[in-house]
Parts: structure tokens; C-alpha cells; sequence
């Protein structure tokens, strides 16, 4: 691998002696790793194992027949991150976030940011999530993005880039929320010695935001639903986790109705109007009226009553286009044209296949750089050059010749590192960070932390739970 | 001309349908070429009918009916008055930017074979019209005029390849080629006069519009191999036919659906007389 020695969370950039200090941050942890028997560790795995295995954490594989639903590795040691870094990002994503709704707002609405060519037009609207159903009305609050699940990696002590925006249906909270439990449950000594930042308040947060938005319509006591296209989607048991956290009624299509521009709940006690749908269902499932006719997951009318102001669709439809790759690539520019200030994260450097010169650069330096689908997710479909074969770059470049405007590339990331438990002992390993935006009427909300992700293969640098990912326990320190 | 048309949309249930919803695009709008003289619309049961406008332009009626029903006809009935225009549409409504026609959907992505046919069709033609014209002209000749293997939700791909298909699917051919070949298109539902004196038609036409340099929007008729005439009334836009589809609707219950079409097409000065016809869910 041509890539240098990645930043390590505990050890620092890495040319350090071993055995030598660690980063402030993990002063404590790192005398605790060192001062308890392996045993114990050993003992606390398994147990971690088993509580998550009794709480059924599990999410599905595609394409693996193998075993459809599988348990995500957890590792006891949790990445930490310091009050300082963490306000950084706080104030990054909260930018960011803001752009991402203006720029959203824009596109459906007076198209600015498309006249001043800060983005090229075809990209916006020959995109398959660009829903031209948006530029009929308004949504309420003006806001698109509710709740976006933000990938940042880091590659250096000061060095934070956003990956990927994550605004249409993002995933994985339930892990953050119950990696905490499962880490205070199993280690009470490490969070007596730290001030831990709590993270336990996201429902509670997430409620909040989702009752802001409710439509005008609707009472002072708003009724909030959670749809999920049912248990077989991979991430049905979050579905079902949250409703219960957020205390609301988790429903399937068939459970809604809509009558008269109103979209109502069937409850023992009768028809009752719903305000706020936390939808966890793709935009083209939504109503069978309108987009795909052969969706059983939808509920026909719901668009209408949403373009007459009646109920709330959490995200907005529509949301989707963000997450493409190629418009990730204009964020910088989208986030200095709507907010006037410099991007406080910045991108990763990203080659858009769809023009020219990129095209055949990324072509010449397949081996060097990650290419993936624009309107790809979940690590599948991508090529992570200095880890391939001959053959799978040679594959790979046909379906980019065939297709370039589907893909963009970038250079491969040295990810930092975090230890990590695994065969041998404690190794470094790979991490990301996905912090959770709430974007309420209200106010902005950002429970400090998020789910770190961990490339448990030595060396892989692909962190989805889909790929052989594990997760951490991030933690916010307060002091 | 004088155009005069009497549409019945027949749905018969098994059982009675409870939540009926249809979203009727049936409602066409003037442009240069088109003066709507009188149109109406009548579902046969109570319910609500409203009206609004989708991101395409086009004039939607949402019916939602009051109770259960066992069947339920939709009536429309309207007399166009048509000018003919070469097949240039002006002063219709336009809502949506032209790259946004450029979009593949799944019913029109096009196959190796239609990008392979559309690159051939089109070799040495030259300006954007003639291009337009030499896929119009191919397409007969690829694919035969044949009512009932393909269904409303045929491909443009899976219609290429079997070389048959009604109006839906050769539009959905056309669209695909050109839009492979960069050219906005899109899809035009609505109705179209024959000049063999025949009145009586199993179901509404298609076509395709594309965007000429100089001229605008411009229809192509490809299943009658012309540009659009004043035999043409232009009712509803979409990327393909699912967003341009005269009825969609959902319901709960009822078992199985039947459904009879009833249209007659023709010039107001003739005596009017109701026919009888089968539609297969797609157009001719």
C-alpha cells in the first residue's frame, strides 16, 4: 500500500516511539488498557456480545445468502474526541447542514445557485433523485433536511473532511445509542474517570425536532408516526428501536390511510390525523399515485395531502439528490454561495468522471484512487484502487468507460486509526465518524458524539457495517 | 378541425372497492395548436374531485370516492378545436427545464440494441430535425404496430427486442433513442383523429415530443410515422408514460379489476354514436 502511516486517535501522527506518550485524550484509557488483565477483556468481549445478541441488534447483508441478519462487531475501546475538536465539528456540520437545506430549498424553488453556475443544471435535473413534484410548494419551515447522518474521516490531528452527506434515510443511530448503554453497563470504572458527554438524549432530541416540524395544520400536541417498509428491510430493528425511544407509533403503509388531503393512523380507537411521518422508506416507495405504481410500501394519496401542507414528511421528499456523489462535489461551492462563509469541513478532494480531463486522469491512476457509484451507498459497487487486483481494476475501468458520469474517484484516504481489538490483541484499525444532525424548526441539534465505524480487516479502509465494518463508542469529552 | 371526443373508462370489481383514488390526467390545455372549446369529467359514483397542477404542466384530477363501489366509469367528454402547427407546440405550458427530458427512466433506458439502433438510424443526418425524422422513420420498420403482448408497463428495451408494441412502447422507443443521442423528449398522452373514417378506438394515443433547436417542441407520432397534425389533441406531458398515464388509481379490497374502454373520436360536424371497445391498460 502506498499510503503512509495514518493518524492514530490514541497514538498520534504516528512517527512517535512505542511505548511513548499518547494524546492527552487518552492518557486514562491508555493506563486502563495497559493495567487490566487480558482476561477481563476477554470476559467483557463475550459479554458484550451476548448483551447485544439479547438486545437482537442485528442488520441484514445484501447479496450474502449465507446468513441473512448478522451481529455488527462491537469493540470495547472507544474512540474519543476532545471538546475542542468536537465544537469544531459541531460548527462544521451545522454549516453544512444549513447550506444542504438552502441549496435544497433553492433547486425545487427560485434555482439561483443553477443561474450563478455555482452547480451545472443537468446535474440537478437529470438526477433520478431530483423529484420534480417539489417545485409545486413549499415544505414546511423551508426545510428539506430533518435528520442527516454525516460521514467525516480524519487524516491528521487537524485534518477533518466530510465523505458523504447522508440526508436522505441515514442509519446507524441505534448503534450509537446502544454502543453507550452497552459500554456503561459492561465499564462503569472508565466513565467514573472520564466526563463522558452523554448521548442518551437523541430521541428526546429527535422528537423535539420532528414535533417542530410539524404543519400548521396540526395541534399543539402534534402526532409523530414512524413508517417502515416492514421487517424485512435491513434496518427494520432500528425502525422498531426508535419508535420505541421516541415513544410513537411505529407503522407499515397499511396502517395509514389518507381521506380528503388528511392522512390519518388506524387505531383501535378509530382513524386518528397524523402531523409528522418519520418516514424510513426511499422517496420512489412513498405513494403509489405518484412515483413507482407497483410499491406495496406506500400509501396512495400521501403526496397530495403533503403538497396541501396537511402532514410532514421527515426527511423531505426530494432529499436524495444531496447525497449524490457528483453533487457532493459542488458543496464546497454550495455552502460559500448560500451561507457567504468558507466551509468550516471541507470535501475530499473529488475527481467527477463526467468531465473530460478527471475522466482520463482517473482512468491513468485507477490503482491510486477510490472510485465509486455517484448514487452508490453502503460500500457496495466501489473500487479502492491500492486494494484490488489487476483484474478487479480492469473490471472496474470498463464500467467506468461505459458510464462515466455515474462514478467519481478520490484519493485513497489514509483513514486515522483507532485501536481495536482483534485476533492478535490490540491493533490500530481504520475509523470514520457519523455524527447525527437534527434540523428542526427550532434550532439545530447535534448530540456530541456519533457512530464511529471500524475497518476491522488490517489495512481496509471500508468501515461499512455491509463490508465486514464494526463500531465504537465515541466519546465527547467535556473537559 | 373540430375535434369531439367521448372517453368512458369502464372499472368493474369482484367485490366493492373501498378507498377508491384515481388521479385522473384526462384534461388537456391550450396551446397554439389547440383551443379547448368545452371538456368535462364525470365519475359515475360521489366522491370528491378536485383539481391541480403536477410539476409538468399538465391539469390533474384527484377523485377520491365518498363509499364503496362495485364499479365505477369515468366519463370525459370535450370538443378541441385543432389547428395544424407542422408539429410545433408553442404557447403551451412549461413548468420544467429542458435538461430535465434528458432523464432515463426505467421504462425508457435504453438498451445496446436502441442505443446501437439509434446511432445507425441516425448516421450522416446531420442538423437535430433530420435526426428527429430518421428515428421516426426507423422505428416502423424495427418494430410492428401489434395490440396485446405488451402491457402498460413494457420497457422501450423489452418492446425493441420482441419488434412489437402499440403507441406507448414505440414512443418509449423514440424517447429512448433520442434522449441516448442527448435530445430532451418526453412523452405526450392524448387523442388522435384516424383518416379512415374509423371513430370507434380501443384506447387514447401516444406520442413524443423533442426539443428542435429554432422550432421548440416538436411531436412525433411514431406509431404513425408523422409529425403531429391537427388530427392531434394533446392532453398530458411526462418523462414516459407512468407521469403522463390517463387514470392511476388505488383501492382496498374489490379482488379483481375489469376494465372496458369506451372512446369515440371525431369531427363535430358527424352524428355522434356510442361505441364499444377493450383497452388493454396502455395506449395505443
Amino acid at each position: 500500500m502506498a499510503l503512509g502511516k495514518a493518524f492514530d486517535e490514541m497514538n498520534g501522527p504516528g512517527d512517535l516511539p512505542a511505548g511513548g506518550p499518547v494524546r492527552d485524550a487518552y492518557d486514562t484509557l491508555k493506563a486502563w488498557l495497559d493495567n487490566t488483565p487480558p482476561e477481563h477483556f476477554n470476559t467483557r468481549r463475550s459479554q458484550a456480545e451476548m448483551l447485544f445478541r439479547r438486545i437482537g441488534i442485528t442488520f441484514a447483508v445484501y447479496g450474502s445468502s449465507d446468513s441473512t441478519e448478522r451481529l455488527i462487531p462491537f469493540d470495547i475501546i472507544p474512540r474519543v474526541l476532545t471538546k475542542p475538536e468536537w465544537d469544531f465539528l459541531e460548527r462544521g456540520l451545522k454549516q453544512r447542514v444549513t447550506a444542504l437545506n438552502m441549496f435544497l430549498n433553492d433547486i425545487y424553488g427560485a434555482e439561483e445557485c443553477i443561474k450563478a453556475g455555482v452547480i451545472p443544471a443537468d446535474l440537478v435535473y437529470r438526477n433520478q433523485h431530483y423529484q420534480m413534484e417539489m417545485r409545486a410548494f413549499r415544505v414546511p419551515h423551508d426545510l428539506y433536511v430533518h435528520i442527516a447522518g454525516i460521514d467525516i474521516v480524519r487524516t491528521g490531528e487537524n485534518d477533518f473532511f466530510v465523505l458523504e452527506d447522508n440526508a436522505r434515510t441515514p442509519s446507524g443511530v441505534s448503534y450509537m445509542l446502544e454502543n453507550r448503554e452497552v459500554m456503561m453497563r459492561l465499564f462503569p470504572e472508565l466513565f467514573s474517570r472520564h466526563r463522558v458527554a452523554p448521548v442518551e438524549n437523541y430521541p428526546d432530541a429527535l422528537l423535539a425536532t420532528l414535533r417542530s416540524l410539524a404543519p400548521q395544520s396540526a395541534t399543539r400536541d402534534p402526532t409523530v408516526v414512524l413508517l417502515t417498509p416492514g421487517r424485512y428491510n435491513s434496518a427494520f430493528y432500528e425502525h422498531s428501536f426508535l419508535a420505541d425511544k421516541l415513544g410513537v407509533e411505529l407503522v407499515e403503509a397499511g396502517d395509514l390511510f389518507t381521506k380528503d388531503d388528511v392522512v390519518y393512523m388506524r387505531t383501535t380507537e378509530g382513524p386518528r390525523r397524523v402531523d409528522v411521518i418519520y418516514r424510513r422508506l426511499d422517496d420512489a416507495f412513498l405513494d403509489p399515485l405518484v412515483f413507482r405504481p407497483d410499491s406495496v410500501l406506500g400509501v396512495p394519496g400521501l403526496m397530495n395531502a403533503y403538497e396541501r401542507g396537511n402532514v410532514t414528511l421527515s426527511n423531505a421528499v426530494g432529499t436524495g439528490i444531496s447525497d449524490d456523489k457528483a453533487v457532493y462535489s459542488y458543496m464546497p461551492e454550495i455552502v460559500k454561495f448560500f451561507t457567504g462563509e468558507e466551509p468550516i469541513l471541507h470535501n475530499v478532494p473529488t475527481y467527477r468522471c463526467r468531465e473530460k480531463e478527471a475522466f482520463s486522469y482517473v482512468m491513468d491512476n485507477l490503482k491510486d484512487l477510490v472510485v465509486k457509484e455517484v448514487n452508490g451507498s453502503g460500500g457496495y459497487g466501489m473500487l479502492v484502487g491500492p486494494h484490488a487486483t489487476r483484474r478487479e481494476i480492469e473490471e472496474f475501468g470498463k464500467r467506468l468507460r461505459h458510464a462515466p458520469d455515474g462514478f467519481i474517484a478520490q484519493p485513497t484516504l489514509s483513514l486515522s486509526t483507532c485501536p481495536t481489538f482483534v485476533a492478535s490483541g490490540v491493533a490500530p484499525r481504520h475509523v470514520d465518524l457519523r455524527p447525527f444532525v437534527l434540523a428542526g424548526a427550532d434550532e439545530i441539534r447535534i448530540v456530541p458524539g456519533g457512530l464511529t465505524r471500524v475497518a476491522l480487516k488490517e489495512g481496509s479502509l471500508v468501515v461499512n457495517s455491509s463490508q465486514g465494518g464494526g463500531t465504537k463508542d465515541t466519546w465527547v469529552l467535556d473537559a | 378541425m373540430r375535434i369531439r371526443v367521448v372517453h368512458d373508462t369502464i372499472y368493474t370489481y369482484e367485490q366493492p372497492a373501498r378507498g377508491l383514488i384515481q388521479v385522473l390526467r384526462l384534461t388537456p390545455r391550450d396551446h397554439d395548436g389547440q383551443h379547448v372549446r368545452q371538456w368535462r369529467i364525470e365519475p359515475s359514483a360521489d366522491g370528491r374531485l378536485t383539481v391541480r397542477e403536477d410539476g409538468f404542466g399538465n391539469i390533474v384530477h384527484w377523485f377520491t370516492a365518498d363509499e364503496a363501489a362495485d364499479a365505477l366509469t369515468v366519463r370525459v367528454t370535450g370538443e378541441v378545436e385543432t389547428f395544424d402547427t407542422a408539429g410545433i407546440v408553442r404557447g403551451a405550458v412549461e413548468r420544467l427545464p429542458e435538461p430535465f427530458y434528458l432523464r432515463e427512466t426505467p421504462l425508457t433506458e435504453p438498451s445496446p440494441e436502441i442505443q446501437a439502433f439509434a446511432h445507425e438510424a441516425t448516421s450522416g443526418a446531420g442538423e437535430r430535425l433530420a435526426v428527429l425524422h430518421k428515428l421516426l422513420a426507423a422505428i416502423p420498420e424495427r418494430v410492428t404496430f401489434e395490440p396485446g403482448p405488451t402491457s402498460a408497463s413494457t420497457t422501450a428495451s423489452a418492446s425493441f427486442e420482441a419488434g412489437k408494441g402499440v403507441c406507448q412502447d414505440m414512443s418509449h422507443i423514440f424517447i429512448a433513442a433520442a434522449r441516448h443521442l442527448e435530445i430532451p423528449t418526453r412523452y405526450v398522452s392524448g387523442y388522435f383523429r384516424r383518416g379512415d373514417g374509423v371513430d370507434e378506438q380501443h384506447a387514447g394515443h401516444a406520442w413524443a415530443e423533442a426539443l428542435v433547436p429554432g422550432l421548440g417542441w416538436v411531436g412525433f407520432d411514431a406509431a404513425n410515422g408523422i409529425s403531429t397534425t391537427e388530427a392531434h389533441i394533446r392532453v398530458a406531458i411526462g418523462l414516459d408514460y407512468l407521469g403522463a398515464a390517463p387514470i392511476r388509481g388505488s383501492r382496498l379490497g374489490g379482488g379483481r379489476e375489469g376494465l372496458e374502454v369506451h372512446l369515440r373520436v371525431d369531427e363535430a360536424t358527424q352524428a355522434q354514436s356510442q361505441g364499444r371497445g377493450q383497452q388493454s391498460q396502455s395506449q395505443g
